[in-house]
């Protein structure tokens, strides 16, 4: 362009800047040089990221790649902050690791650490069935209350985060209640009309009434049910089986819901919390839903 | 105005050409249909976001949506106004027509074909699982074919072309269409797992495979949405300006440095995972030298204006095209600064990204896409102007404050989102389990979906707006009868 001559020299009217003398379908460009800022800005980038590699790892070699003086890796940023937590914790965490539950309970300020390392580990572990706040729903039990399957204790709770309901755990809880109406081509039990009566009988336990159903339904239910749920529906923690004669319900108290019960039967699923998480925060997560309320 | 005056003047005019337009109005209405169709995704899926009932099991759902959405709106959208803009601005700087018209058609159809291949796919849960690279290989391999006839039919008009020298613009678009190329057959290679099936093996595996997928997915977004929409900048916005390219020394340069360190920046994709620690050191360091590089070009564009500011007061077709270069220096700033390990670390995984993302693309690939069709339309269907310079007004606002609405949402979403992740008490525990974080995010959520309907009722209105131009009788003026909204080249070639 600099050996172009004279004449040919096109210049913008408007900026006085001189064009590069081409045009496509009427545009053209100024021959304005890059901004200098533009080019210090990025030379100082430039400058930073030479700094950059120096002091991390960054270029590959031949033989690995260059470590960086500083001698930063993420893993030992990874340890770093790990440590860190840990350190937070440690102040407790030992003290705890070795208290009992009575202990705990007995000192406040563990027990606020135990409750909140056991929240954390109930949501993110057991809010997806049990609720966030622990509120259960159907087939899941609420946490809330005093109705317990297997018993209220802290140690109970514990015993089942550890061992599970049907689990692969060896002494998982294995309690099932049977089928007692024709399932799968087999005979049943009961007939229809004697689950319909005892279905009856329970969904009135909490206020009896008279009725002809009621006393016949009482008559199946002293014969088949007893033996598990307890004289009345007072249910049995040894079986696992659920109190009958409150207003709290695993699958529904409707009476559509206890013959569908009564005639296919349940078996509620949990796994073994055993070797998923430390027994720390299998403690911790006792302890949470023991505080939840119905602790015993 | 000055141009007539002291032009070099293209005096071999008994060989002027007859340039496809054509071709370009099917590109254009092309791009309009899969645009909205994209954008409505979009909405549907920002919709189940806040509320997860809006899923419909099994064709439905966010995670078969999803790929259709951003497929929809980065190949189908923006690659048919590629197609579009890449057709047009070759012919007009090469004074030549298209290469072959046979495989301009071909280019056509066979690019629509890809596009149902590949969303029906996803619909019907056949996909690869790699991000922007979900279709399975038997659309890949038909795409390949199709880029190929693209190169070919671009690489034969610069070749025949009557101008002595390749515009800027053709220098952007011939790297979008070669790298692109590239990436696609290299992120790709799969084997189907039997014969006849629609599903196959990728070829990588483990961390190879992610930095690889990367690799393709930052060039993807540096080629595809950067490269190809900075060619329709260099073109459309001096011819709306009437105004000279600010530099060319600095196109030069900024092109050059795009296009080698661009390609070293995928591994910021992967920072604190699996990949060595080197690789994420220089994926980090290149994407901080590529900001200015970036920048040239948002400079080169603004400074174009330099004589024509006042344009921008009373031309709605210029003001997105200038709107979408703010957009495109803010997003290639945020860009660099999340790739900073300390950044990224809070960054990572959260809605920050998603609002970085709609920043660039919304922002600057829509709205500079928007600005060369308003511009593209009146030209091709030989009318004085668009149907109503007011309805072009009312897309701007109406699509800039759903932009706004949507980033800055997203923005407070991901950096929350992220703060309450790493929270740690005093005791050493998480203080906010997952679910809370979800919880948290829900308002945000139905903001972010505001903001995308907005997005989407401004498209409409173009579309509206479009269907009136077309329509219109020829000699109609537009509304307001500005000037300044006839597209600068129209009284030279028309």
């Amino acid at each position: 362009m600099s050996d172009a001559p004279e004449p040919h020299r096109d210049i913008d009217a408007h900026s006085g800047v001189e064009t590069t003398g081409h045009e496509w379908d009427g545009l053209k460009e100024l021959n304005n040089p890059a901004p200098r800022w533009w080019l210090i800005v990025w030379m100082l980038t430039i400058v930073w990221a030479i700094g950059y590699w120096v002091v991390y790892p960054s270029w590959p070699t031949l033989s690995g790649h260059t470590k960086g003086i500083a001698g930063w890796t993420q893993y030992d940023k990874l340890k770093h902050e790990q440590a860190e937590i840990t350190q937070r914790q440690s102040g407790w965490l030992g003290k705890f690791h070795k208290a009992s539950f009575a202990e705990i309970k007995q000192d406040p300020v563990l027990f606020e650490f135990a409750r909140a390392g056991g929240e954390v580990v109930f949501k993110e572990n057991c809010a997806a069935c049990h609720g966030a706040g622990g509120e259960g729903r159907r087939g899941y039990p609420n946490l809330n209350d005093d109705d317990w399957l297997f018993g209220g204790t802290a140690e109970d709770i514990y015993n089942t985060i550890n061992v599970g309901s049907h689990s692969t755990h060896p002494n998982t809880h294995a309690v099932a209640m049977p089928a007692f109406g024709a399932v799968m081509g087999r005979e049943g039990m009961l007939t229809p009309a004697q689950i319909d009566d005892v279905a009856t009988y329970v969904s009135y336990l909490r206020q009896p009434v008279a009725s002809a159903a009621f006393t016949r339904g009482q008559a199946v239910f002293q014969q088949n049910c007893v033996s598990c749920h307890g004289e009345g529906g007072i249910g049995n923690r040894q079986m696992g089986a659920p109190r009958l004669n409150d207003a709290i319900w695993l699958y529904g108290g409707d009476k559509a819901t206890l013959v569908q019960t009564i005639t296919k039967g349940r078996a509620g699923v949990m796994p073994s919390w055993q070797s998923r998480m430390s027994d720390d925060s299998r403690r911790q997560v006792a302890i949470y839903v023991h505080s939840l309320g119905g602790g015993e | 105005m000055s141009q007539t005056a002291i032009a070099p003047p293209p005096t071999v005019a008994p060989s002027r050409p007859v340039y496809d337009e054509t071709i370009l109005k099917y590109f254009t209405i092309a791009a309009m249909f899969w645009g909205i169709a994209g954008f409505a995704v979009g909405l549907l899926i920002a919709v189940q976001m806040a509320f997860p009932d809006f899923n419909i099991p099994p064709y439905l759902t966010f995670g078969r949506l999803r790929p259709l959405h951003t497929s929809a709106v980065i190949f189908a959208f923006g690659g048919n106004v590629l197609f579009a803009t890449s057709y047009h601005v070759v012919q007009r700087t090469c004074r030549a027509r298209l290469f072959s018209d046979g495989l301009s058609w071909f280019t056509f159809w066979g690019y629509q074909a890809f596009i149902l291949m590949a969303g029906l796919g996803y619909v019907f849960g056949v996909t690869q699982g790699k991000e922007y690279a979900e279709p399975e290989w038997y659309a890949d391999l038909w795409l390949t074919i199709v880029w190929v006839a693209y190169l070919i039919n671009f690489l034969g008009t610069l070749w025949k072309r009557q101008e002595k020298h390749i515009y800027v613009a053709n220098w952007f678009y011939l790297a979008f269409i070669v790298t692109v190329a590239i990436l696609h057959l290299v992120n790709n290679v799969s084997v189907p797992i039997q014969i006849g099936s629609v599903h196959s093996y990728s070829a990588w595996a483990g961390v190879q495979s992610a930095l690889i997928q990367w690799w393709y997915g930052h060039n993807a977004v540096g080629f595809f949405l950067t490269a190809g929409f900075l060619g329709i900048m260099y073109y459309y916005i001096p011819k709306q300006a009437n105004r000279p390219v600010y530099s060319y020394r600095l196109s030069i340069i900024h092109f050059w440095a795009l296009i080698f360190i661009y390609i070293w920046a995928g591994p910021h994709h992967l920072l604190y995972t699996a990949l060595p620690d080197w690789a994420q050191t220089l994926g980090m360091t290149f994407s901080i030298i590529l900001w200015m590089p970036s920048w040239g070009g948002m400079i080169n564009g603004m400074m174009t204006l330099s004589g024509a500011w006042h344009k921008l007061r009373d031309d709605p077709i210029l003001q997105f095209m200038i709107i979408a270069l703010s957009f495109y220096g803010m997003s290639t700033f945020e860009g660099p600064l999340m790739s900073i390990k300390a950044v990224n670390s809070l960054s990572h995984y959260t809605d920050w990204t998603i609002g970085h993302v709609h920043a660039g693309a919304l922002g600057w690939v829509a709205f500079i896409s928007f600005g060369a069709i308003y511009y593209l339309v009146p030209h091709l269907w030989k009318k004085p102007g668009m149907y109503s310079t007011r309805l072009i007004s009312l897309h701007l606002w109406v699509a800039t404050v759903g932009i706004v609405v949507y980033i800055t949402s997203m923005w407070v979403a991901g950096i929350m989102q992220g703060l309450m992740w790493r929270a740690y008490n005093e005791m050493g525990f998480l203080t906010y389990s997952f679910v809370e974080t979800v919880a948290a995010m829900h308002p945000y959520y139905i903001i972010r979906a505001i903001g995308g309907l907005l997005f989407l009722l401004g498209a409409l209105i173009m579309v509206f707006n479009i269907w009136k131009t077309i329509a219109s009788p020829d000699s109609v003026a537009s509304e307001t009868g500005t000037p300044s909204l006839t597209p600068a080249a129209l009284p030279e070639h028309v």
